[in-house]
């Protein structure tokens, strides 16, 4: 059948015409592939438009049009546009084929004769290729209207609870004992200083009795399979060693054990908690969990004083790891940050120096539920510092560690100058390099601290030493710095520094986001399928990314994009189907010659043998369309929809201008 | 126009990481040399080495392999298939006299277009040294101008490795 195709050549504003002459593109088109079929060829200014999309339709019901192609931007720009386009016209979708002439053209280049030839070649590639196309159907899928939300920090509670709240069911699987992540371990939260524990509690407590969520803490995804709206998941659901249904959270097993262990999580090291715990008063679930690893029972085979006194005997030593399957349709991440470790910036003496603390220890220290009940003293536990230094930017915003700015530091340097002011009263120094206090009320707060007498120096610190040159350096430790709006070095001697050290990606975020098919940027945070317009979303559709996980962002941004991802989650689960894309890879039996060579190649155990009739046969419902296994074919018995190797080849061929007309040499 | 060689290439991108770098390129407005152009696969492991071949016979004087890092692929590990498929390729071209520089395997995440961009203008400068490929010059085919430079010695890359 001859094809009649349609060149549609977009000058998106100046943003392709300024570069490539597209009305020459779309004449040239008309005339030198007028053999292939194209049967009219047209350029408008904004194809996108409604007006630019009637246009196309128009021409597909008026003329007959059996192909589209669109010579415009990306196609993960616009290729659904398009297809939308020609399905209203009554064409099949999947036979409109986007030539990107502004991405890969117009944006790159600047010679304008280049330019336009090579979208000519881009064009001729596109109608070669579009000719081979063939209808596909979307295929559609039941949506398993349960979510699974993993980390239970704030976006990942608000989340959860938004789905829940709005009737469906969620599953949070944290992997601490409890949940409330980062910000249970906060005083104060920036700049209005709420009570951290007091606007996060209630949230915590809400997702744990909330009818619609089954809350797993201690508990960890170990294997994810399937697609959208129909994930299986594994969950482990570590061995607590207390049994949930007898024990009353009374605390007595806490109390009586004797073994005490740091507290490197919730006390981020400057506390104790006990081999038997829960990690804060308000946890929730308010069961303890038995760390096995620190348990005298389990190191030396005696003890079992916390069974001697519970008193509903929930105790239960023999309880074993349980593998918990569940089937959902989406997933939200909010698997969060990890504090940058700032003993790798070792010219700031921590670790070393023992009055230098991480922000996360000062949020312990200045936490009234902490280890010091909120006094701000020295690593001694009993000293008031009388001078503290603020070091902002720590791990961030420098080459040696991480280039991109963690957003929070700034305004927690500002929280902290802040809280040591008002209960030290000691003189306070914020060493910043760039004061970046966007957002509603945050300078406002930044002028607060300003009033009250902080002092801010600009310029990156040296070092952090407590080798004293001067008498008055005796015993202190000295910030030494360029103060540049002064244009002076500084040695300023401190009682305490605190680092207000930047975000990182959770240590294990690439494994994670392999075990769900999700990628990471090179900085380690999930990426998002689009940094304006969908943050939330992935590049694997049904998985959503929130919180820290996406990257650096403080409480009300987190709080948001939980809400988000929940809107989306809740929009998939009304729709109650979904549509799949159908780029799928079949075998044609006849052909297949049972060698298995592309059983192994596939990722997704899609492809199984069938050893009766020698061929091997492929899934379409875990076929996630890669076509490894169709470049692997030795007897070329793989297809891959959408991705023939007709239309590979053909794509090749017209692009290097192969299906031009023969013309005079 | 100058006389210099403006080779043309043929660019295998992945939908999920390279070919978002050549888009992040495009939007980020690096400008880079032109003479690639590019076909979209969902994966780089959908490469079959028969398409390197066939842009290579039929007009293209290099081609460029682009996928995600490994460890970072979409299908989990197909890359790393890909990898695999371009260290054998390269020594069956130097079997065919073709030198394996004309295939350049390039990692791009999508979040790097600057890469993409810089990588793209090495690959052509590198052609550009090796000259025009004329592998198809005896067809009849329309781009087939012979500029002479196709007499290019093979000597030491028949020499495949053991």
């Amino acid at each position: 059948m001859t094809e009649k195709i349609g060149v549609y050549v977009c000058h998106c504003g100046s943003n392709i015409a300024g570069v490539v002459d597209v009305e020459d593109v779309a004449k040239w088109a008309a005339e030198k592939l007028g053999h292939q079929g194209v049967v009219v060829a047209r350029d408008y200014k904004f194809m996108c438009s409604s007006l630019g999309q009637e246009l196309i339709e128009k021409d597909i019901k008026e003329l007959g049009l059996t192909r589209v192609v669109v010579a415009a931007c990306s196609p993960h720009l616009h290729e659904k546009t398009f297809r939308i386009a020609a399905q209203n016209a009554g064409l099949n979708p999947y036979l409109v084929e986007l030539a990107s002439i502004r991405e890969q053209v117009s944006w790159v280049h600047t010679d304008k004769a280049v330019a336009t030839a090579k979208s000519k070649a881009v064009v001729s590639g596109a109608v070669s290729r579009v000719i081979e196309n063939a209808p596909l159907d979307e295929i559609k899928v039941p949506i398993n209207p349960n979510t699974l939300v993993v980390g239970g920090g704030i976006a990942g509670i608000q989340s959860a609870l938004e789905i829940a709240n709005a009737g469906f069911h969620v599953y949070l699987v944290e992997r601490e004992p409890s949940i409330g992540g980062h910000m249970a371990q906060f005083d104060k939260t920036f700049p209005t200083l709420d009570c951290s524990a007091c606007i996060l509690t209630p949230r915590m407590v809400e997702a744990g009795t909330h009818p619609n969520i089954t809350l797993l803490t201690w508990s960890e995804v170990v294997n994810v399979a399937g697609y959208v709206g129909n994930f299986n998941v594994t969950i482990k659901k570590k061995a607590r060693f207390i049994n949930e249904e007898l024990c009353t959270g009374c605390g007595i097993c806490q109390e009586k054990c004797p073994k005490k262990v740091i507290d490197d999580v919730y006390e981020a090291g400057l506390g104790y908690r006990k081999a038997v715990y829960t990690p804060f008063a308000q946890a929730v679930p308010n069961f303890p969990v038995m760390d096995k690893e620190n348990c005298i029972y389990f190191e030396k085979g005696t003890c079992k004083a916390c069974e001697k006194f519970c008193p509903t005997n929930a105790i239960d030593f023999n309880q074993q790891d349980e593998l918990i399957n569940i089937d959902v349709g989406n997933i939200v991440l909010a698997t969060g940050y990890d504090l940058f470790d700032a003993r790798r910036v070792s010219n700031y003496g921590y670790g070393r120096l023992p009055n230098v603390f991480t922000s996360l220890e000062f949020e312990r220290l200045s936490n009234a539920a902490g280890p010091t009940t909120g006094n701000i003293v020295l690593r001694d536990g009993k000293t008031v510092p009388k001078s503290v230094g603020i070091i902002h930017c720590v791990g961030s915003r420098d080459r040696n560690f991480n280039n991109y700015c963690s957003v929070i530091c700034c305004m927690q340097g500002l929280k902290f100058a802040h809280l040591v002011h008002e209960r030290t009263g000691a003189t306070v120094y914020n060493f910043y390099i760039d004061m970046r206090t966007a957002y509603k009320a945050y300078d406002e707060f930044y002028q607060r601290v300003l009033e009250e007498g902080t002092l801010f120096v600009r310029g990156k610190v040296a070092e952090v030493t407590d080798a004293a040159r001067y008498s008055n350096e005796r015993g202190k430790l000295i910030i030494q710095t360029e103060d540049t709006l002064a244009g002076k070095q500084r040695r300023i001697p401190v009682d305490m520094v605190i680092l207000s050290s930047g975000l990182e990606p959770r240590h294990d975020a690439r494994e994670v986001g392999k075990l769900f098919g999700i990628s990471c940027s090179m900085d380690g945070w999930f990426t998002e399928k689009h940094p304006k317009l969908d943050p939330v979303s992935t590049m694997t559709e049904g998985i959503y990314i929130v919180g820290c996980a996406q990257g650096p962002k403080d409480i009300p941004s987190s709080v948001a994009q939980g809400a988000a991802a929940s809107a989306r989650v809740l929009d998939k689960i009304l729709q109650k189907e979904v549509a799949l894309e159908p780029i799928k890879a079949t075998v044609n039996k006849e052909m297949c010659s049972g060698c298995r060579i592309c059983n192994g190649l596939c990722p997704f155990n899609a492809i199984a043998f069938l050893a009766d009739d020698n061929v091997s046969e492929i899934n379409p419902a875990l076929c996630q369309g890669c076509g490894t296994c169709v470049a692997a074919c030795p007897a070329g018995a793989i297809s891959g929809t959408g991705f023939s190797n007709e239309q590979i080849i053909a794509q090749i061929d017209g692009l290097l201008m192969r299906n031009l007309e023969p013309v005079e040499a | 126009m100058t006389d210099q060689f403006e080779p043309t290439i043929i660019g295998f991108t992945c939908n999920w990481c390279s070919y978002r770098a050549s888009d992040l390129a495009g939007t980020a407005r690096m400008k880079y040399a032109p003479n690639v152009r590019l076909i979209r696969l969902m994966c780089s492991g959908r490469l079959d080495p028969t398409f390197v071949l066939r842009a290579l016979s039929e007009g293209a004087d290099g081609v460029m392999i682009t996928g995600c890092h490994p460890g970072e692929c979409h299908y989990i590990e197909q890359n790393y298939k890909a990898l695999r498929r371009f260290l054998l390729l390269r020594r069956v071209l130097t079997g065919l006299g073709i030198e394996p520089g004309r295939v350049k395997l390039v990692w791009a995440s999508a979040a790097e277009g600057a890469r993409f961009a810089s990588e793209t203008t090495t690959f052509v400068e590198e052609i550009r040294k090796l000259g025009p490929l004329n592998w198809g010059k005896d067809d009849d085919g329309p781009q087939t101008a012979d500029d002479g430079k196709s007499s290019i010695v093979h000597g030491q890359e028949m020499e495949v490795p053991a």
